[in-house]
């Protein structure tokens, strides 16, 4: 566990969990329902905010979205 | 011969597969016109049934209004069945613009385009007014024209929490950046029968300089004290800069919809909106049947005081029978079951007693909502509403529902 995950996590849940639905690093977020394509938009701008990077657009695919896990190696990449 | 053995075995098995998941949806042919007592064939064959209607979007009861088909008469007669064009060739008739003008009176808008149905107009409007360089911001229960909108256009798109006023804010904040913010919501949401919270949104848009947009097909001719919709409910009329709605419920109950709000932006639509540009617009007897609509609804309160007053004693009558209902004071009343083969069971009870309510379940609903969607119209005397508790009271009682928790009806039924 570190604090990349942990943030990442917190604001999927705030943002897109609104049941008791359990999280974890792995769980399937795009294509176990819990973000829908159309929402990966604000998942986007929030990293890039949070972390003060740049994902192109190319990059930011629900296969890349789609855990907790995935993100933070997404992220990773474009931290300097 | 392209169509092959093994490609209607394909579609052979999707639709089988509809059927085993009891997402098959079976049609019920009317043999009357649409009013609170109807002729029912149904299964296809079997004898007609007379039934009382409480699922149709006819809440005024117009679409079989006499004035209102007299007038459509008048309007085959005086100007043709069809006009064979779109609108900026040769198929722009005098009504067609006099409509446009008696909807932005009624609307308290600045201008008004017409459309073939309000799903073009969601279909069409976004890709008209935006670009990449904006963003739309929409709750997450809007309806699925809307989402279909928001697909063809090439702004981005966020969403917020069904009626969350506080997230929204926060996404208007995210997106502050952006060239143009578009707030989209539904006025009355057509599965639960709820109302945006237009004054609030109003306020936020002001404070964050967004545009609102707002599909009122759920609320034109009957929310709000003179009928106007949404936007007069909550007092924010000439507040509302895309304004939707369609002539296919209580306008009318025909067919087409409108586009209505900021001048500039109904011209971008006259411009570029493409079901505007490619398709032909309203035909002439519905236009016909909707000014008569319109000059009935702007003289008189008197039919959606009627509603109002229906909506009450329904909603009342069905409490004070033990049943759950989503609360709210549209004509849209939900009777909620939870599960989808008790939804479906207490539709087909109700249709033996004569009463004509369908049930809704997953995908339509998020899974373990199932519900009857009931629908009241100023169409209705009190006598079928009677009927219909009476049907609900004693089908409610043969299901052992009636005065029972969410959580014991889950209990016995499941979700």
């Amino acid at each position: 566990m570190d604090e990349m995950q942990e943030i990442i996590k917190a604001y999927v849940i705030k943002e897109y969990v609104e049941d008791d639905t359990e999280l974890t690093y792995d769980s399937p977020l795009i294509s176990g329902g819990i973000v829908d394509s159309f929402s990966m938009v604000s998942l986007k701008r929030f990293l890039e905010n949070k972390y003060n990077i740049s994902i192109p657009d190319d990059k930011a695919t629900p296969e890349a979205f789609d855990s907790v896990n995935k993100i933070c190696a997404l992220v990773r990449e474009y931290v300097k | 011969m392209a169509y092959t053995d093994k490609t209607r075995g394909i579609y052979t098995e999707v639709l089988t597969g509809l059927k085993n998941a009891g997402l098959f949806k079976q049609e019920r042919y009317i043999h009357s016109a649409q009013a609170a007592d109807i002729e029912v064939e149904f299964p296809a064959g079997a004898p007609l049934k007379k039934v009382i209607n409480i699922c149709a979007n006819n809440y005024l009861g117009m679409s079989s209004h006499p004035e209102v088909v007299k007038a459509a008469h008048e309007g085959l007669d005086t100007h043709g069945y069809g006009m064979s064009s779109v609108r900026f060739i040769c198929g722009t008739q005098d009504i067609h613009r006099t409509l446009e003008q008696m909807v932005t009176k009624f609307l308290g808008t600045e201008d008004t385009i017409l459309f073939p149905s309000c799903m073009d107009a969601n279909a069409g409007v976004f890709e008209a007014v935006l670009t990449k360089d904006d963003v739309m911001i929409s709750d997450r229960l809007v309806h699925a024209s809307i989402i279909d909108g928001i697909r063809l256009c090439s702004a981005m798109h966020d969403t917020f929490k069904h009626s969350d006023m506080e997230h929204l804010e926060e996404k208007l904040q995210l997106h502050n950046d952006k060239r143009l913010k578009c707030v989209i919501t539904d006025g009355v949401f057509s599965m639960d029968g709820d109302t945006a919270r237009l004054d609030k949104m109003v306020e936020l848009c002001e404070k964050y300089e967004a545009l609102l947009f707002v599909d009122d097909s759920h609320s034109s001719g009957f929310i709000g004290k003179t009928g106007r919709g949404t936007h007069e409910q909550y007092g924010v009329m000439g507040k509302i800069d895309i304004l939707t709605t369609t002539f296919g419920k209580g306008l009318g109950g025909a067919s087409g919809g409108c586009v209505s709000g900021r001048k500039e932006l109904v011209e971008m639509c006259r411009q570029k909106a493409r079901p505007y540009l490619f398709s032909n617009t309203i035909a002439p007897p519905v236009v016909a049947g909707v000014i008569k609509v319109l000059e009935i609804l702007s003289a008189s309160t008197d039919r959606r005081d009627k509603l109002e007053s229906n909506t009450a004693f329904w909603r009342k009558g069905l409490i004070e029978a033990g049943l759950i209902i989503k609360a709210g004071d549209t004509p849209i009343v939900p009777v909620m079951l939870f599960n989808a083969k008790l939804a479906q069971d207490v539709s087909r009870d109700l249709y033996d007693e004569g009463i004509y309510a369908i049930g809704f379940f997953f995908p339509v609903v998020p899974q373990g909502q199932a519900r009857i969607r009931t629908q009241i119209s100023a169409g209705h005397e009190i006598h079928h509403l009677e009927k219909a508790l009476e049907a609900f009271k004693k089908v409610g009682k043969k299901y052992e529902i009636l005065g029972k928790s969410k959580q014991e009806i889950i209990e016995r039924y499941g979700m």
